[in-house]
């Protein structure tokens, strides 16, 4: 059974049709980028993948179950429990450290552990800056701290949207190292660019 | 870090913000409190004159009413004497309707060497006064020796101490509970004793412009008229048939004091009414700013799973941290301004002050904390409702 399978998407506003029956499917463990100009409604997907918004036509099946019919808070819920979304511009809390950012995550999911939070910010390399704000915080370092957060309730799907589009070359790579590593140990990702390098790196990937 | 403490973490990382909010609650539960408590003290001050004026009809000498204002010598202890002849009060005891009549004699000290401290001294008859004398009994149960002294409670001097008056030693023995009245800065003896110190000041030089013996002169009459006698007719027979005395109603004075307590009351409600509009208005404003400022903040918390009923509790459990915050200063702020200042309130509004007891301050710190916190959370729902109901998702993507 596939993870994720979108059936027949359509998500029109007015008479703009952002998405015209979309079918994907994504199987568990899958790395999939999606890739596209600008417009091409590349976000409105992420939106529906990610349980911030929902389809006008079509099924949304995530573990074979039918989201698209979901009320918000149901949506929420899903969010939280099953999905991990990272986002261009980071979007730290800014009065929280990077340890208690991540924490943030768990406070709404289940239970703060801090050990377990300075865990995930050293396997992207930033237990040493657990303390730090995000004002203290390189872009490359912020998104680091974004990708912990995301990690920290083991969920079923990574959905990053242009992750390494405000990344310098340096951070832009250690980025993309942590997405390969995450995908060889199983975590299903899905990861929205209009860079053909990054779907490059990701086709490679998944040729392997 | 607690996580259930996030809304203040909240506060505590953006001080400046914290503490406009602040400020703005304050103003509303200063206003509040301070206006409330005003009102309370200026009604509480009324009822505690009317109880203990008690009389009906008051009559002075005629030349009383050019020397002093006699509202003013009742309502604020302004100081001032006047004299005329005893016999004043034989003659209003003979008419009809007349209850109860008893004369009290007054005598200004000076701010000089002679006197300890400038009073006014009224001297009773303590087997006929109905207008002091109860209150004396219940501060002071024994009856008054000659020099001893009973002071109003705004008197600065302590029972047992020796109050010097025309040279005389004086000994004060019990004090009178606060009135909210010019009651509350004379002094009161017997009426020997101010014969005693009427005879003083005059051997020290001072003209008190009394004619004939010290002894035979009396200053005011009180009256207190039948249930079933009219006070206007025993006015007007005075007026008409007692020479060289004024006779005045106190139920006119009264109506005075009474119509300038309402229009301070209304003024008050007023400006209470205003302030709480106009803070409202600034809360309100505060939130929407806040609003702008913290869509993305809240974008990133419903991105990470909060519901819109957790983000409605974080700006309830914020708004209600700021509000009695904010609402515990305002009034501890008014209770510093409005009970230490209280004679200046009461000497600017000239109107009769009492302050509330502990139990009614109280009761009105409370009504002021509650009123504040409602105001407050009504004016932080309409932003809980529009933060909650923001498209994260729209947000996230254009980063503001």
């Amino acid at each position: 059974m596939s993870l994720l399978e979108l059936k027949n998407i359509s998500k029109i506003y007015g008479e703009l049709k952002a998405l015209d029956n979309v079918n994907i499917k994504v199987e568990k463990g899958e790395w999939v980028a999606i890739m596209g100009p600008s417009g091409s409604g590349k976000s409105t997907m992420m939106n529906i993948i990610g349980c911030m918004d929902k389809p006008s036509l079509g099924e949304v099946l995530l573990d074979g179950v039918d989201i698209s019919k979901e009320s918000s808070k149901k949506l929420t819920e899903i969010r939280r429990d099953k999905i991990g979304l990272i986002f261009q511009q980071f979007h730290m809390v800014n009065y929280l450290t990077a340890v208690e950012n991540v924490m943030v995550s768990q406070y709404y999911h289940s239970m703060p552990d801090e050990e377990e939070a300075l865990e995930a910010l050293g396997r992207v390399g930033l237990r040493e800056r657990a303390k730090h704000l995000p004002s203290q915080l390189s872009g490359g370092e912020q998104q680091r701290v974004c990708v912990a957060r995301a990690l920290i309730n083991a969920p079923e799907l990574i959905l990053a949207d242009e992750p390494t589009g405000n990344l310098d070359e340096d951070n832009e790579n250690i980025v993309l190292d942590l997405f390969r590593q995450l995908h060889r140990e199983g975590t299903t990702l899905i990861v929205v660019t209009h860079d053909p390098e990054v779907a490059e790196i990701i086709n490679e990937n998944f040729q392997e | 870090m607690k996580f259930r403490k996030l809304p203040f973490r909240n506060l505590t990382k953006k001080p400046g913000r914290t503490a406009m909010l602040t400020v703005l609650v304050m103003i509303l539960s200063f206003a509040m409190f301070a206006g409330a408590a005003t009102i309370f003290s200026l009604r509480n001050g009324m009822k505690s004159l009317e109880a203990r004026l008690g009389a009906d009809v008051i009559v002075v000498p005629v030349s009383a009413k050019s020397k002093v204002n006699l509202d003013e010598m009742l309502l604020q202890g302004t100081v001032g004497y006047f004299y005329m002849d005893s016999d004043v009060l034989e003659k209003v005891r003979e008419i009809d309707g007349v209850e109860k009549a008893s004369a009290q004699t007054f005598l200004a000290t000076l701010r000089a060497d002679c006197c300890s401290i400038p009073v006014q001294v009224i001297g009773i008859d303590p087997d006929t006064d109905f207008t002091v004398q109860p209150w004396i009994a219940q501060s002071y149960g024994k009856p008054l020796e000659t020099y001893d002294l009973i002071v109003g409670s705004k008197v600065g001097t302590e029972i047992g101490s020796t109050l010097r008056i025309y040279q005389q030693d004086c000994q004060v023995v019990g004090r009178l509970d606060s009135t909210g009245t010019g009651m509350d800065t004379a002094v009161y003896t017997t009426m020997d004793t101010m014969h005693l110190l009427l005879e003083a000041a005059q051997g020290l030089g001072h003209d008190l412009k009394i004619t004939g013996d010290p002894d035979e002169v009396i200053s005011a009459v009180y009256i207190k008229v039948k249930d079933d006698s009219s006070a206007v007719s025993v006015n007007n027979y005075i007026n008409v048939h007692i020479r060289k005395v004024e006779s005045v109603q106190t139920k006119n004075m009264l109506t005075t004091v009474s119509d300038g307590m309402a229009g301070a009351s209304s003024a008050m409600t007023i400006l209470i009414g205003g302030i709480w509009v106009l803070t409202f208005l600034l809360i309100i404003a505060a939130f929407c700013m806040i609003l702008r400022e913290r869509r993305l903040e809240f974008a990133v918390l419903r991105m990470l799973g909060a519901s819109r009923r957790m983000l409605s509790g974080m700006i309830f459990t914020e708004t209600a941290a700021i509000c009695v915050l904010g609402s515990v200063l305002g009034i501890l702020l008014a209770c510093a301004v409005v009970f230490p200042f209280g004679g200046l309130i009461e000497e600017k509004l000239g109107l009769p002050f009492l302050q509330p007891g502990a139990g009614m301050c109280i009761l009105l710190a409370a009504g002021t904390f509650l009123g504040v916190l409602l105001t407050g959370t009504v004016a932080s729902m309409w932003t809980a409702n529009r933060l909650s109901h923001v498209d994260a998702s729209k947000i996230l993507r254009e980063g503001n």
